[in-house]
């Protein structure tokens, strides 16, 4: 019993994971590009469901519609004007660029919130479901089926929408896809904006479980990193496995080894991964 | 390296060991940074700027440094054995993760190393018997020298004096067939294999280089602020500080490296000084200032408008 409990709870991180990542997969795919402001969307997604919801009492599942498109707009219009300048650059500038859009996000937020841990508390509380022996809390398993829908409905844009097979073609030929017309920046742009989005949704449903911090953002960029690698890049199925791989490993790991060590078996796990299957679980090799 | 920008480096170099002659224990204290950046960028460059691996391991090693440096010093060793042990275990352990992570390209590498900075800090936090995990360790003062204006002193020389030492090992292999093989890796790998560079040893040398004077740097560190704990030494910017100041130079030059760790630092003090609520967002500015509008840092200036008609007035006069 107490095994399928830790399963479990392992399941319900590993949803929330995979909708982590599969923003940050995507762009890092398609566009090459490393999002380390990925994290502070995610702390600002978390937010944006606490203010609204505090202020006027906007449910958090109702705060994703008013997000997704927000985010979408911030992620297109960063892409636009600043990454879009050097995108063909080496990795090394177009890391340290986004890094510096982090520490910039990251310092206006802790100006504008403090970095006080915030915690979004439903009234009345939802509750726990119990069932033989199981107990989940109702939150969790909430926020774990809206970031399988998330997920899921990035799936159906990246496959069976116009623009996202445009996205799928560029990412797999950049140059055949410029070749048959598809105008690249703003492929690119479409595809960061996505990425955000995701991030943005994810914070949402994230501030259901967890306190509310500037500092998180680092530890959740952390999260996308090891789940892109572990479960393939540029792919959301990839993520989804790689994310619920990770959230089975990291809750038992807590129990076996403590949870203090979680931090160091994820990145340990990334490390391996990246030694011996570099393309993750699903990729491609030759790939990336 | 040309023969002006090394007798421009000895003059930038001497001038900073004249610092405490001229001002109180801010100057030493400005001076202690100044070196210790132009250690981290120096070092940085021969992995990142020679050979083009986008390195983010820089915190991993200062931390590493400051940790096995602080643990001897607490248990009594000197301050020199302290620095070569440090180094010496530095050296060997980039050695054979080099090996392993060198292998990896692009941005696998760059996050690779980051990683091994994050796995080192928990590795210490949870350490607790050994390091003093999350409360940090405590190094207690040195028994030479007792007073604290002489001990700031001491420090600042101690780090003078291995940037000197830094300095004059990097300029040596960056003239020697290492460097030249590292610069051939950078340009194009599978190429440089192909003429016999053995890109494997080279590639891990010059990742044991870039880390070697770091965990120096991080023992003088630890031994000169007597409190180091882990989210301090393993701070990520570190990482990324050097980048910025190599960026800042010019990439892939150290006589750059060193203008540029100078430069940042002198930027760093005055928006700490004036914008302390927002210096990290300032930091950030800075970056993406520098990467969009001035690829190859401050020689970027060099190319346009003032430089370029002085140049071709000179021109002229020939």
């Amino acid at each position: 019993m107490f095994a399928l409990q830790v399963l479990v709870n392992g399941l319900v991180l590993g949803c929330l994971y995979a909708c982590i990542a599969a923003g940050f997969s995507l762009v890092w795919g398609v566009l090459n590009v490393i999002n380390i402001m990925h994290g502070s969307f995610i702390v600002l997604g978390s937010y944006l469901a606490w203010m609204s919801y505090s202020a006027i009492g906007l449910s958090p599942w109702t705060t994703l519609l008013i997000a997704a498109p927000l985010f979408f707009a911030v992620g297109y219009l960063i892409q636009r004007g600043i990454l879009n300048r050097v995108i063909a650059a080496p990795v090394l500038v177009t890391l340290t660029l986004t890094f510096g859009l982090d520490l910039i996000l990251n310092n206006s937020m802790l100006l504008a919130f403090s970095a006080d841990y915030r915690k979004l508390l439903l009234d009345p509380p939802l509750g726990t479901l119990a069932f033989s022996g199981l107990v989940v809390p109702v939150d969790r398993v909430l926020a774990m089926v809206l970031a399988l829908i998330l997920t899921l409905a990035l799936y159906i844009i990246l496959r069976h929408s116009r623009v996202g097979r445009a996205i799928i073609a560029v990412r797999m030929d950049r140059d055949a896809a410029l070749l048959m017309g598809v105008n690249i920046r703003t492929i690119y742009a479409v595809a960061f904006g996505l990425g955000a989005a995701m991030a943005g949704c994810a914070g949402v449903l994230l501030a259901l479980i967890f306190p509310i911090s500037p500092l998180s953002a680092g530890a959740y960029l952390g999260k996308a990193f090891v789940v892109c690698v572990l479960g393939g890049l540029g792919s959301v199925p990839g993520a989804v496995l790689g994310g619920l791989f990770l959230g089975i490993t990291e809750s038992v790991g807590a129990v076996v080894f403590g949870p203090e060590h979680s931090v160091t078996l994820s990145f340990a796990l990334l490390i391996v991964f990246l030694i011996f299957r570099p393309h993750g679980l699903l990729g491609k090799k030759g790939y990336e | 390296m040309t023969r002006t920008s090394l007798l421009i480096l000895a003059a930038l170099v001497l001038v900073l060991a004249a610092l405490p002659l001229v001002g109180g224990p801010y100057a030493l204290r400005i001076g202690t940074f100044a070196s210790m950046y132009a250690i981290l960028a120096v070092s940085w460059n021969v992995i990142g700027g020679m050979a083009g691996y986008p390195s983010f391991a820089t915190a991993a090693f200062f931390g590493f440094g400051a940790y096995a440096g602080g643990v001897l010093l607490a248990a009594g060793a000197g301050l020199f054995t302290a620095v070569a042990a440090a180094g010496a275990m530095a050296f060997l352990g980039a050695v054979l993760l080099g090996a392993i992570l060198l292998r990896l390209r692009g941005h696998y590498f760059a996050i690779a190393s980051l990683a091994v900075a994050e796995v080192l800090r928990e590795l210490t936090n949870a350490a607790t018997d050994l390091t003093g995990g999350g409360m940090g360790l405590n190094i207690p003062l040195s028994s030479v020298v007792t007073s604290v204006e002489g001990e700031a002193r001491f420090f600042f020389f101690a780090m003078w004096v291995l940037l000197v030492v830094t300095l004059v090992v990097v300029v040596a292999v960056e003239r020697s067939k290492l460097g030249f093989g590292l610069r051939c890796i950078r340009q194009n790998e599978s190429a440089a294999d192909m003429i016999g560079v053995h890109a494997t040893l080279y590639k891990s040398l010059a990742f044991a280089l870039s880390g070697i004077f770091v965990a120096m740097a991080g023992v003088l560190y630890a031994g000169w602020v007597h409190y180091i704990e882990p989210p301090d030494v393993f701070d990520i910017l570190y990482s990324v500080k050097p980048i910025v100041m190599a960026l800042l130079g010019g990439l892939g030059s150290t006589l750059g490296a060193v203008i540029g760790a100078f430069l940042f630092l002198g930027i760093e003090e005055l928006v700490w000084r004036n914008l302390l609520q927002i210096h990290t967002g300032v930091l950030g500015l800075l970056i993406v200032v520098l990467l969009l509008f001035l690829p190859k840092g401050i020689t970027s200036f060099a190319d346009t408008g003032f430089w370029k008609r002085l140049r071709q007035k000179e021109g002229r006069r020939d």
